[in-house]
C-alpha cells in the first residue's frame, strides 16, 4: 500500500453522516489488516525473533471508527500500547510495526531503544509514548492547548485502557482541558481488565464516562464491536473540537481476545465463559457480518482484501527482518540536541 | 550596567524573553493575576495576556505533562513550580518524560521548557517550603540543571534556558530573591550553561558552592582570609552538564576541595563534585574531597534555633575548611 492510499479521505454521504460503501470497506480493511499485523506480531514472539508483544486484538473497532472521524494528516495522536490499528490508519505501514517489535535500527518510533508497543512518529503526528499510564493524557492536553492558541485547527485523540483513568494524571488532564474547553478527545478502550484486575476493583462506576460530568465535559458510551457505533460517537467529538465547544471522554467497551501481554496468561484470572463472550464480541467478525449484510462486502471483495493484507503483512514481515539491529556505538546519541543531526 | 535585585533579574529575563518569542508561554500556579507568590511573574500577565501567562489548576504533574504537550506543538513553555518541595509528583512527567523524550524516539520529538522553581531554606518555610531538591533531578540525563547565584547569571542563564532545545531545571533560592543585589549588563544577553565560574582566587583551598551556599563560601573565604587561609571559591552555576574542567583545575592549584551544599550530604549532589575530583585529580590531592551538607535529617524544622542549627553558614564553612587545611 502506498503512503498515499492510507491519506485518501472516504467520501462520506452528507445526509446522515453515514460512510459510503468505498469507506466502509476501507474502515474494514484497517480492521483486518490491524488484526493480521498483530497476529504476526505474535509468530515473530512466539518464534523467537522478538522479545515481547503487547497486543491490540479485539480494540480494532474503537481504534478505526475513532481515527477514522479525525483528520488523519492534520490532527495528533497520542496514543497508548493497544494502538496498532490507530497508528496504522495514522501512517505507519505495517512493515515499521514490525521494525518496531524487531528492535531495528530503523524502527520509526524509537529506532530500537523502546519495547515494541511504544508508538510514535513525528511525520505522522504520533506522539512518542512511555511505560507509565495516562501521563499521555496531559501532553495531549497540551497539544491541544498549543493547538488552540497557535489556531492550528489541530484535534488532539488520545488513548488509554480503563486502567489509566485511576491514575492522577488522567484526572489532571481532563480537569485542564475542561477548563480550557481544549479541542482533544480522550478516548478510553475499556477492556475490562487492568492486566488481570477487573473493572469492579478498578472503579465503583459501571461506566467510566461518568466522570466526565466532573470536567465540565459530555462523557459518552458505546461499544466498540460496532465500528459505526463508535464512528458516529468520535465525529461527534471531533465537530466538537473542531468548532470550539471543547473537549469529550469517549469510553468505548472492547473485549480484550488476548492476554495482557506476551508475558501473560489470562486464563489464570478469565473464566472459560468470559473468554468465550470476549470472542463472540469481535469487531472483525461483528462489523463483517454488518457489512455483509448490507451488501458492501461481497464474497469477492472479501478475498481481494485479505489477499491485499497477506501480501502487505508478508512484505512488511520481510522488509523489517532483513533491516539491521542498531549499532551501539549509536546507543549514546540524542540525549540532548545535538546541532548537526536532522529531525 | 544595573544593580539589580536577584528577584528582579529573573523577573527581566522572562518578559524579555516574552517580548522576544511568540511562542513562550508561562504557566504555574498564580503566575497570573497574583504575579507568583514572590512576586517574580509580577505583570506580564497584564503585558501578554492570560493565554500565555496561564493560572493553573493546582496540579503539579498537570503543569509539566501539559507544557510537555505544548513544547511538542510548538510552543516554548516557562513552567513554574511554586516551591521545589512541590515539585515531587511532577518527578514522573519530568524524568520518564520530558528528559527522556528525544532518547526515546531518537530525535523524533523534543521538548525544549523551563522548569522554573524556588528551592532552599533560611527563610522560615519549614519542611516543606525549604528543601533543597537538585541531587534527585541533577541524576536525570537529558535534563539541565542549573543554579545561578548571581543577578546577572541568573539573568543571563534564564534567557539560555529558555533559548536550549532541551528541558532545564532552573532552581532560585528564594532567600536570595530580595537579599541579593548585583550590577546587570544592559540589553540582551546569555549566560552559556555549562561553564562553572571562579569568584574568589587562593592557593589554600577550594570551596565549590552553588545558590545560596555560594555567597555563605564566600563569606567564609572572608572570614578565612583574616586568619591567613586563602580559599578559592568556584561558582558550580550548572549542575548538570557539570564543568569538570574547571573543577580540576582549580583542585590543581589549590590540592584541596570541600564542597559545600544545603541539601543533606549522604547522596547529595557533593558526591559527585567529590567522586569526580577523587577519580581525576586524585595526584593534585593534599587532604580528601570533603563535602559539608546539611544535617542529616529529613528536611529543615521551623523555629528560629532548629533552622539555624540546620542551615551551613560562613562560620560552618570556615570551620570545615580550617580542618581542611590542617589535615
Amino acid at each position: 500500500m502506498s503512503p498515499k492510499d492510507t491519506k485518501t479521505q472516504p467520501r462520506v454521504s452528507r445526509d446522515k453522516g453515514e460512510p459510503a460503501a468505498a469507506a466502509l470497506l476501507e474502515m474494514y480493511y484497517y480492521l483486518c489488516l490491524a488484526r493480521a499485523v498483530d497476529e504476526r506480531m505474535w509468530a515473530l514472539q512466539r518464534s523467537g525473533k522478538a522479545a515481547f508483544v503487547i497486543s491490540g486484538q479485539g480494540h480494532e473497532g474503537a481504534q478505526v471508527g475513532a481515527v477514522y472521524a479525525l483528520d488523519r494528516e492534520r490532527d495528533w495522536l497520542v496514543p497508548f500500547y493497544r494502538s496498532v490499528a490507530a497508528v496504522l490508519m495514522k501512517g505507519m505501514p505495517p512493515a515499521e510495526i514490525f521494525l518496531i517489535q524487531l528492535g531495528k535500527d530503523t524502527d520509526p518510533s524509537s529506532g530500537g531503544r523502546q519495547m515494541p508497543g511504544h508508538y510514535g512518529h513525528s511525520r505522522h503526528k504520533i506522539l512518542s509514548t512511555s511505560s507509565p499510564v495516562a501521563t499521555q493524557c496531559l501532553h495531549a492536553a497540551g497539544i491541544a492547548y498549543a493547538a488552540k492558541v497557535r489556531g492550528t485547527g489541530e484535534v488532539c485523540l488520545t488513548a488509554m485502557g480503563e486502567g489509566s483513568t485511576s491514575e492522577g494524571d488522567f484526572h489532571e488532564a481532563l480537569n485542564f482541558a475542561g477548563v480550557h474547553r481544549l479541542p482533544v478527545i480522550f478516548v478510553v478502550e475499556n477492556n475490562g481488565f487492568a492486566i488481570s484486575v477487573p473493572q469492579k476493583k478498578q472503579m465503583a462506576v459501571d461506566n467510566v464516562s461518568a466522570r466526565a460530568a466532573g470536567y465540565g465535559m459530555p462523557g459518552v458510551t458505546v461499544n466498540g464491536s460496532h465500528v459505526l457505533e463508535v464512528y458516529a460517537a468520535a465525529r461527534q467529538a471531533v465537530a466538537r473540537a473542531r468548532g470550539g465547544e471543547g473537549p469529550t471522554l469517549l469510553e468505548i467497551k472492547v473485549p480484550r481476545l488476548t492476554a495482557h501481554s506476551s508475558d501473560d496468561r489470562q486464563e489464570r484470572y478469565r473464566t472459560p465463559e468470559d473468554l468465550a463472550h470476549a470472542r463472540a464480541q469481535d469487531p472483525v467478525h461483528v462489523f463483517a457480518a454488518e457489512l455483509r449484510e448490507r451488501g458492501v462486502l461481497t464474497p469477492d471483495g472479501e478475498q481481494e482484501i485479505r489477499a491485499r493484507i497477506q501480501r502487505e503483512v508478508d512484505m512488511g514481515t520481510e522488509i523489517a527482518e532483513a533491516a539491521p539491529l542498531p549499532d551501539p556505538a549509536t546507543a549514546t546519541r540524542f540525549v540532548y540536541f545535538e546541532p548537526d543531526a536532522e529531525r | 550596567m544595573a544593580d539589580k535585585r536577584f528577584l528582579d533579574a529573573i523577573h527581566d529575563a522572562l518578559h524579555e524573553e516574552m517580548a522576544r518569542d511568540p511562542a513562550t508561554v508561562i504557566l504555574g500556579e498564580d503566575v497570573g493575576r497574583k504575579g507568583g507568590v514572590f512576586g517574580v511573574t509580577d505583570g506580564l500577565y497584564e503585558a501578554f495576556g492570560e493565554a500565555r501567562v496561564i493560572d493553573t489548576p493546582l496540579a503539579e504533574s498537570m503543569i509539566i505533562g501539559v507544557a510537555i504537550g505544548m513544547s511538542v506543538n510548538g510552543l516554548r513553555p516557562i513552567a513554574e513550580i511554586q516551591f521545589a518541595d512541590f515539585i515531587h509528583p511532577a518527578f514522573d512527567q519530568i524524568l520518564s518524560e520530558a528528559a527522556r523524550m528525544r532518547y526515546r524516539s531518537r530525535n523524533g520529538f523534543q521538548c525544549p521548557m523551563v522548569i522554573r522553581t524556588p528551592y532552599g531554606g533560611g527563610v522560615h518555610g519549614a519542611l516543606y517550603h525549604s528543601q533543597s531538591i537538585e541531587a534527585f533531578y541533577a541524576h536525570i540525563p537529558g535534563l539541565k540543571v542549573v543554579v545561578p547565584s548571581t543577578p546577572a547569571d541568573a539573568k543571563g542563564l534564564l534567557k539560555s534556558a529558555v533559548r536550549d532545545h532541551d528541558p532545564v531545571l532552573y532552581l532560585e533560592h528564594k532567600k536570595m530573591y530580595r537579599s541579593v543585589r548585583g550590577e546587570v549588563p544592559d540589553g540582551d544577553f546569555t549566560v552559556p550553561i555549562g561553564p562553572a565560574a571562579v569568584r574568589r582566587s587562593g592557593r589554600d583551598l577550594s570551596i565549590f558552592a552553588y545558590g545560596l551556599m555560594l555567597h555563605e563560601s564566600l563569606g567564609a573565604a572572608e572570614l578565612l582570609a583574616r586568619e591567613g587561609i586563602e580559599a578559592e571559591v568556584v561558582d558550580v552555576r550548572t549542575l548538570r552538564p557539570l564543568d569538570t574542567k574547571t573543577i580540576l583545575e582549580s583542585v590543581a592549584r589549590t590540592s584541596r576541595a570541600l564542597i559545600v551544599h544545603e541539601d543533606n550530604r549522604f547522596g547529595g549532589f557533593g558526591a559527585e563534585i567529590a567522586a569526580t575530583i577523587a577519580e581525576e585529580g586524585f595526584k593534585s590531592l593534599d587532604a580528601p574531597p570533603t563535602r559539608l551538607g546539611g544535617p542529616e535529617v529529613p528536611a529543615v524544622p521551623f523555629s528560629a534555633p532548629i533552622e539555624e542549627w540546620f542551615m551551613i553558614s560562613p562560620e560552618k564553612i570556615a570551620a570545615a575548611a580550617r580542618k581542611l587545611v590542617a589535615y
